[in-house]
């Protein structure tokens, strides 16, 4: 088994039509992810690849095809409205790639989200990956391999950098989440973890994290008290600057708070395995399994 | 992005937060102008960079008199202005401030921002005023009151209260303090702001709440829907290569070091970073080229690397997803050939079509040093350095 995206998945891709959206849903297909629609308001009725129906609203999607997994590829002013529209028609899981939508927007959106059942995965983030079941977001899809471990990341090409070390060390995973580098997120490393930790089909955890916020921090201690397998970790930016900005909304040392080293020495005293460089996530993690 | 604490106040004040009169100046006659049209005989004159902690440096004045006006901003003006926020090598002077003096009762800090481990605003106050509030977080952490705001509701006027009170203030003074803090959530909500602080937020001998001193950052992602805040970027206050390679939509930050490196994604960068250092070197920089990574975008990053003198090798990291490693291959070659790249270059192309890339960099006849893995790329930049 693998958590969020699982065999029951039906996928359904808002902005589909979209330059993005449709390059996208074309790789998610050669992956063999079960896409079932797509939502461009105003191109209702025609069909994606000549097989993929599109509607005018995720509602009139859920309604005729049954989606349950939602993958939003829209413009960042039109983003908090197309999570909120999935979440209002039933969605659950919900993986949100735009990047660049303004905090105050997720805040409202994470305040909605609360009182739904909806699962939120982003906003900037690269997806969610389930090897052997299929895709929704941007990774490549070649470099994973299907297996035990899990995954999950505030980063993008460095998540790939580090599933990279894994496959080619012929350690598989179950499931690969990229949370996103924002200030707000729907999901943060304690509530993926949640999800590994009843999954019995995943023996290990690398965590991925980067400077910036104290999500780190947070999983360190719930790992300490509440979780049994195994967890390899990096934390990026051991070389920021405190005060700039290192390309994600949510990567910046602010107050003196924040810095890798902290989160380092958080997980180290929770019993995580630290990695100090960003080359040895395969080697530990092949260490650490035995 | 941030701005000058006199812009921050024009802002307030659009919105009825209280702040002292002032206005600013570009230059030392400007200053006297804008001292005799203060209501009070004392001026202070405060100079205008994107740092705090300018007090110490001699950024602050109190002039009793017109002379001392003068004095004060010719000292002020064009300074070098060092401060624990500026580095060592501090910032030019290039406005001044010219504000009304306050009869100051109690000084307070005041601040908005937003409170990452539970998705919401959160409104801070303390008595602790006029020192840095970071300070007082670690050593005292009870000297802070907060408040956290529903995100449906907003910032309700009990919550205010339940600030003025804790703060200790009487009568007159808190319900001048519930304003001032209604109307500050206003001004940040209103504008995106990603930052609002008052520090200090003064009392006056009049039961008055102002800010004395004001600092707004905004949420870059929002500006998009404020275009009048794009007019209040400070050029001379950014790095000028940062300058250059916003214009060409990279995203570059300049650090001390030696090794230039150009990678794809933020998260890579950062891991690029500190294995170069890991492996002995120092980083010159941040630098994310993005998704495409393609021949525009990779002769930009080498014009911007290469005009930090400091650069004495180049790494160039490359995680092919969607993005095909032969193509980018094919776009640093084109690249180098059409500007003088005078230093070592180290390439690590990974993901798709590693290998053709690999074979089509190897048959350049440029002498480009391929490297296979992360820790063999750090290890055979440093190496390029002491080579040279």
């Amino acid at each position: 088994m693998s958590i969020l995206l699982t065999g029951d998945s039906k996928i359904l891709v808002q902005g589909i039509t979209g330059s993005e959206g449709s390059f996208h849903t074309k790789q998610m297909l050669d992956y063999n992810s079960k896409v079932v629609a797509g939502v461009t308001p105003g191109k209702g009725g025609q069909k994606f690849d000549d097989q993929i129906p599109v509607f005018n609203t995720v509602k009139e999607a859920v309604e005729t095809t049954q989606a349950n997994a939602s993958v939003i590829f829209v413009p960042p002013s039109f983003a908090a409205d197309a999570i909120i529209e999935a979440a209002d028609s039933g969605i659950e899981l919900v993986v949100c790639i735009t990047e660049g939508i303004p905090a105050l927007d997720m805040v409202r959106v994470y305040d909605f989200l609360k009182n739904t059942s909806t699962h939120l995965i982003g906003p900037n983030c690269p997806g969610v990956i389930s090897p052997g079941i299929g895709k929704m977001g941007i990774m490549p899809g070649f470099i994973h391999t299907k297996g035990r471990v899990g995954v999950i990341s505030r980063s993008g090409t460095l998540t790939y950098e580090a599933v990279g070390q894994l496959t080619k060390r012929g350690i598989g995973q179950s499931t690969g989440i990229g949370i996103g580098g924002d200030p707000v997120i729907g999901t943060r490393f304690v509530d993926a973890l949640k999800l590994f930790k009843d999954d019995d089909e995943t023996d290990a955890v690398v965590i991925i994290g980067e400077i910036g916020g104290t999500a780190e921090e947070e999983a360190a201690a719930w790992i300490k008290n509440h979780f049994n397998k195994p967890v390899i970790g990096f934390i990026a930016g051991q070389t920021a600057p405190p005060g700039r900005r290192m390309g994600h909304a949510g990567a910046i040392i602010s107050g003196g708070k924040g810095t890798a080293s902290e989160k380092m020495k958080a997980l180290e005293a929770a019993g995580i395995h630290v990695c100090k460089s960003p080359a040895e996530i395969g080697s530990t993690t092949q260490k650490v399994l035995g | 992005m941030k701005i000058h604490e006199y812009q921050a106040k024009e802002i307030l004040k659009q919105y009825n937060v209280p702040v002292p009169e002032g206005y600013v100046a570009f230059s030392v006659e400007e200053a006297v102008q804008n001292a005799a049209k203060l209501k009070t005989d004392v001026a202070v004159i405060k100079a205008q960079i994107h740092a705090g902690g300018r007090g110490k440096g001699g950024g602050v004045k109190i002039a009793k008199n017109t002379d001392e006006v003068h004095r004060y901003a010719e000292q002020m003006m064009n300074m070098n202005l060092v401060t624990h926020q500026t580095g060592p090598e501090g910032k030019e002077v290039k406005k001044m401030l010219i504000e009304q003096g306050v009869d100051i009762e109690q000084e307070l800090y005041l601040g908005v921002v937003l409170d990452r481990t539970v998705s919401k605003l959160v409104l801070m106050a303390s008595t602790e005023g006029g020192v840095e509030i970071e300070k007082v977080a670690a050593e005292t952490p009870s000297k802070i009151l907060k408040e956290w705001v529903d995100p449906g509701l907003g910032l309700q006027p009990y919550q205010a209260r339940n600030l003025a009170f804790g703060l200790g203030l009487k009568g007159k003074q808190v319900s001048n303090a519930v304003k001032f803090m209604m109307s500050l959530f206003n001004a940040f909500t209103a504008n995106d702001c990603s930052l609002a602080e008052i520090n200090p937020l003064v009392v006056t001998k009049e039961g008055e709440v102002l800010a004395l001193d004001a600092k707004i950052n905004f949420d870059d992602s929002a500006l998009y829907r404020h275009p009048q805040l794009a007019e209040l970027r400070d050029l001379d206050e950014e790095e000028p290569l940062e300058v250059e390679a916003s214009k060409y939509n990279l995203n570059y930050i300049k650090l001390d070091g030696n090794v230039g490196c150009m990678v794809n994604g933020a998260g890579l960068a950062m891991a690029t970073m500190d294995i170069i250092k890991l492996a002995g070197g120092e980083p010159a920089n941040f630098l994310d080229v993005g998704g495409g990574a393609n021949v525009d975008t990779v002769r930009n990053g080498f014009k911007i690397i290469l005009a930090d003198k400091n650069v004495k090798a180049i790494l160039i990291n490359i995680f092919g997803g969607i993005v095909r490693c032969d193509r980018v291959a094919k776009g640093v070659i084109e690249a180098v050939k059409s500007i003088d790249v005078h230093v070592p270059i180290v390439i690590r192309l990974e993901g798709t079509n590693a290998e053709e890339a690999s074979e089509i960099l190897q048959n350049s006849e440029l002498n480009f040093n391929v490297a296979s893995g992360l820790q063999d790329a750090a290890e055979k930049v440093v190496n390029a350095l002491t080579e040279n």
